[in-house]
């Protein structure tokens, strides 16, 4: 019923504006006013709203200027982020006096120079000098924009110091992870064929190794089992037999590290956290940043950082972080502040919730949280139990659980 | 030359033998004739568009009312994708990927360059017809089945794609990362395909057309800015939409064939896969190789547009007719040298992407050469204000407030935080968005007369125009300060985020200017279907232009012309011109003794 009046309502509309404009059309006719005739006082009304529509357009511009400032980031919280902020004020003020100028010239000359019918408009079909004028210039202020603005990219993407931290970003659909490289000081390599519940950064050890190639193992016999006893269509079964083969395939291949000389002991210390990383201050930061399934985006709006994550590469950015989060909430003056790491590249379903908290600290604070977490492998066990089962836990908001 | 124009003028007798018998099949439907498939063209992308539209206002609503239900979701997505009228996150994701993918193809490539592009070329070069009118035709139906296959895509039980319209694999490339890439992406990837051999036919069939069939007379330096400006969009089309074919086929090879073009050490969905050693940024180079200048295939008609209806408008000539065709051809050239700024954040070689800022600044300098010649021809002009008139007049505007944000974008140190953000959202949204659609909206407004024989209502016109802009810039202007807030793109809703609480009544502002807008095209859809049967009957030559479709009569005819082709003896652009009474001076008037070109 609700909708059959809705309809109706909408009936009635289109019949009143046929109405309406039929009305028109017939008392046109009847002044014989032609269409294409623009009237003079339509033209003076365009004109006024032209001076209308500027005056409403550039005090909404100012309005949202001002009240949204309190929106835009606060102060940037890494050295180049400083640097980046300054150049950004540049081009900004440049943009908005360009902006309202020529927005202005458009407006006040669609006002000024409205049709006259004792008037001529003035044959003006050409004027190098003026063509020079406005050729030169920009090139004069972008040469300026471009020397600068790539003077700051270099100073942005310059090899990070010597003793600088280095910490893995690794995403996934829809977490991210971070890894320190443990005292060693080295980070140990990784595969994404070793990717278990257990090790979700498919870290190479003689361990990982061999209770991956197990797993697969059990995963054959079990699909064989399948194939064996149990009836189902052609298309299932082909489906099971080519994961026989992909199976054997991987297993193959993880063996061949086995092959190689290369030492996986590094991997053992290395740490690996989830939900909140840390970083001391005043200290270089060199992220490598990885993804085990889609393209996802390491986004850190108040540092100025941001990198993508390409599954099968490793991407870097490096910044020095410069503001604590407990000096950075008292600047904000709010308790609830936290930095946060974002994903910036839609990745699937829950793109829009995968975030980590980043907490900026003091050296020795900073040491003593490391101190304080896990290593990958302790020094007795290969496995601790109560991690695994964290781990579950984070991947509830993924499509799918990691088993096989 | 002159052997070609013979040559076309023997062929145009022929076909005004068959002109009586054509069939209502070959006049309506399968048809040759150039103005009948622009007509088709337009309908077309007319209702892509209120399509396109829809969906921006569906996920509008969740934007600025997150989780709250809306029975209008669910009345149209029905409760597979609004269950309880509250959107759903995949079906959010395609929405906004289809909005996408047909305002930018389907609207403001196809529509604007097929409808303007097929009417005006012969008629305004003085030709009988296009070089190949089966191509032409041929071209039209192709755009219709890749609409259809697209739209189509929306009904899909696993939904339409979703990996944003420029489908980076491995998303787009793996069903287990995302439902949306199963069946819904294969007929995106089919519908793109089909798009493209439709852009090709039509893009070489203006090429040909433009170069071999201009009337005596019409020199390349008197050809019209809109022909100038289609021209080299038709090139720009030819030389990049080939390569994003290639990427399109190489991402079904993925898909189905178990290649690796674009994958690597993959583990998803608790499988790892097989493949190894491909490389999604190399899908990221092909799409944006043909991406960037596709900005400028959407852009360019609308420049041309509205140079032609300014000039004429104004009572005055183009200012800087020979700078206008050099900046089009610069920016054209530029378009192919510039993708990069696409994927600073890529992980590319940073010096790479210092090659990228330059070559992009650079756009910057042709670009300022138009829209200071645009001001000054409304210098000392004697404007009249036909809706057409106020949309050229709105591009301007749009094409520089939007373009000056480029500007941040285009500087990799400064990309870097505002990459992927609502900020680029807003840059693009007004620079090419607003920009080709308002050419479009003065295109239609300003060669309605010529399309249908008819008027449309100017006082409907204003109304659209005014709501247009206001809705525009109040749903794009905002949105930079959502993004210099950091808030990023294609999110399904911020309320996870503390820092994000200021967005919300921005949002709100933001979707209640969308809603606006989209009521104001009801007025422009009234307005067109009225006027096609019950407008004011058009006179020959209604805004007083000097170029040559006005001398064509009102009604159609195939071939254009009733007795021989008209002869060119000047540019387009003798408005207000001293020494002559009327203060236009058709391209057809011979010059008389004294007088010089221009």
């Amino acid at each position: 019923m609700e909708k059959l009046l809705l309809l109706l309502v909408v009936v009635l509309a289109v019949v009143g504006i046929a109405q309406i404009a039929k009305v028109y059309q017939v008392s046109s006719e009847l002044q014989k006013r032609r269409e294409e005739d623009i009237s003079p006082t339509s033209n003076k009304v365009n004109a006024n709203l032209w001076l209308l529509f500027m005056v409403a357009f550039f005090a909404f511009f100012i309005w949202q200027y001002f009240a949204y400032s309190d929106l835009l980031l606060p102060v940037a919280a890494s050295e180049h982020g400083v640097e980046v902020d300054q150049l950004f004020n540049v081009n900004w003020i440049i943009l908005i006096a360009m902006f309202f100028i020529v927005n202005f010239l458009l407006f006040f000359f669609s006002w000024k120079y409205v049709h006259n019918k004792n008037r001529k408009a003035f044959f003006f079909a050409h004027d190098n000098k003026l063509e020079l004028i406005w050729t030169i210039v920009p090139t004069i202020i972008l040469a300026f924009l471009i020397i600068y603005g790539l003077k700051v990219w270099n100073d942005v993407t310059d090899e990070p110091s010597e003793n600088a931290l280095a910490v893995q970003l690794y995403a996934k659909q829809f977490d991210w992870t971070a890894r320190y490289a443990g005292p060693d000081g080295q980070m140990g390599e990784s595969n994404y064929l070793l990717i278990t519940s257990q090790n979700p950064l498919g870290l190479i050890t003689d361990e990982t190794i061999e209770s991956r190639v197990v797993e697969l193992k059990e995963g054959i016999t079990k699909t064989e089992n399948k194939l064996a006893n149990e009836i189902m269509p052609d298309s299932k079964v082909e489906d099971l037999e080519d994961r026989i083969g992909a199976y054997k395939r991987q297993i193959a291949r993880i063996l061949k590290f086995k092959d190689s000389d290369r030492d996986f002991s590094t991997a053992y210390d290395d740490i690996i956290v989830k939900g909140e990383f840390h970083l001391p201050i005043r200290r270089d930061v060199s992220f490598n940043i990885n993804s085990r399934d889609v393209i996802h985006s390491a986004y850190m709006p108040h540092f100025r950082a941001q990198m993508n994550a390409v599954p099968g590469m490793t991407t870097k950015f490096a910044y020095k972080p410069i503001i604590t989060t407990d000096s950075m909430r008292t600047i904000l003056d709010d308790a609830e502040f936290n930095y946060i790491l974002l994903c910036n590249k839609v990745c699937g379903s829950a793109h829009y919730n995968m975030q980590m908290n980043i907490v900026v600290e003091s050296e020795e604070d900073f040491q003593k949280w490391l101190d304080e977490q896990k290593p990958f492998v302790e020094p007795e066990s290969l496995k601790a139990t109560e991690e695994s089962e964290e781990d579950k836990v984070v991947e509830e908001d993924g499509q799918l659980a990691e088993k096989n | 030359m002159s052997a070609t124009v013979e040559a076309h003028e023997a062929h145009a007798h022929s076909h005004e033998h068959h002109h009586e018998k054509e069939s209502f099949v070959s006049k309506y439907v399968f048809s040759q004739d150039h103005k009948m498939i622009s007509k088709q063209f337009l309908t077309t992308a007319i209702f892509m568009g209120i399509i396109a539209m829809m969906l921006s206002v569906f996920f509008r609503l969740q934007l600025a009312w997150p989780g709250e239900s809306f029975e209008i979701l669910n009345y149209f997505l029905g409760d597979r994708w609004a269950p309880d009228g509250v959107l759903d996150r995949n079906m959010y994701l395609s929405l906004v990927t289809i909005h996408g993918t047909i305002m930018v193809f389907f609207v403001l490539t196809g529509g604007l360059s097929g409808t303007f592009s097929n009417l005006l070329i012969p008629l305004q070069i003085g030709a009988r017809d296009m070089a190949s009118g089966f191509l032409n035709m041929l071209s039209y139906w192709f755009f219709l089945a890749s609409s259809i296959i697209m739209v189509s895509s929306l009904f899909v039980e696993t939904g339409a794609a979703g990996g944003g319209w420029t489908i980076y694999p491995p998303l787009s490339a793996l069903p287990q990362a995302m439902p949306s890439s199963g069946l819904g992406m294969t007929l995106w990837l089919t519908s793109m395909a089909i798009f493209i051999a439709s852009s090709l036919l039509g893009s070489l069939n203006y090429i040909v057309t433009i170069l071999n069939l201009r009337t005596k007379g019409m020199k390349m330096t008197r050809l019209p800015l809109t022909i100038w400006a289609f021209f080299v969009t038709a090139i720009l089309g030819v030389l990049s939409f080939p390569v994003l074919f290639a990427a399109v086929l190489l991402l079904i090879m993925d898909r189905s064939m178990g290649t690796a073009f674009y994958l690597s050490d993959i583990y998803v969905a608790g499988e790892a896969l097989d493949p190894v050693g491909g490389s999604p940024i190399l899908y990221e180079h092909l799409f944006w190789f043909l991406g960037h200048p596709e900005v400028y295939i959407v852009l360019l008609p609308a420049l041309g547009i509205s140079s032609e209806v300014i000039a004429t408008n104004s009572r005055k000539p183009i200012f800087g007719y020979r700078a206008m065709i050099g900046s089009i051809m610069a920016i054209g050239f530029l378009s192919f040298i510039v993708w990069g700024h696409h994927m600073f954040m890529s992980g590319m070689n940073p010096f790479l992407g210092s090659v990228f800022v330059f070559t992009t600044l650079l756009i910057a300098i042709p670009s300022a050469v138009k829209a200071f010649n645009y001001i000054t021809t409304i210098w000392k002009g004697n404007l009249v204000f036909t809706p057409a008139m106020l949309f050229s007049i709105g591009l301007v505007s749009t094409f520089v407030t939007g373009g000056l944000t480029g500007i941040i974008l285009a500087d990799s140190a400064l990309d870097i935080n505002v990459h992927d953000t609502y900020f680029v959202v807003a840059h693009f949204h007004i620079v090419m968005g607003l920009s080709a659609i308002f050419g479009m909206f003065a295109g239609v407004y300003h060669w309605f007369p010529k399309m249908f024989g008819r008027m449309m209502n100017s006082k409907l016109g204003y109304a659209h125009f005014w709501m247009t802009i206001v809705g525009g810039y109040g749903v794009f202007f905002p949105m930079h300060f959502v993004g210099l807030a950091g808030a990023p793109r294609r999110y399904y809703q911020y309320t996870d985020y503390p820092m994000f609480d200021g967005v919300y009544d921005l949002n709100v502002l933001v979707t209640g200017f969308a809603i606006f807008a989209a009521a104001a095209q009801a007025i422009f859809l009234f307005n067109f279907f009225w006027s096609i049967f019950k407008g004011q009957r058009a006179s020959e030559n209604p805004w007083k232009s000097n170029t040559l479709e006005w001398t064509t009569p009102v009604e159609h005819l195939h071939g254009n012309w009733p007795g021989a082709l008209p002869v060119v003896h000047r540019w387009p652009y003798d408005y207000s011109k001293p020494g002559k009474e009327l203060d236009y001076v058709p391209q057809n008037v011979p010059l008389t003794d004294d007088e010089e070109e221009h």
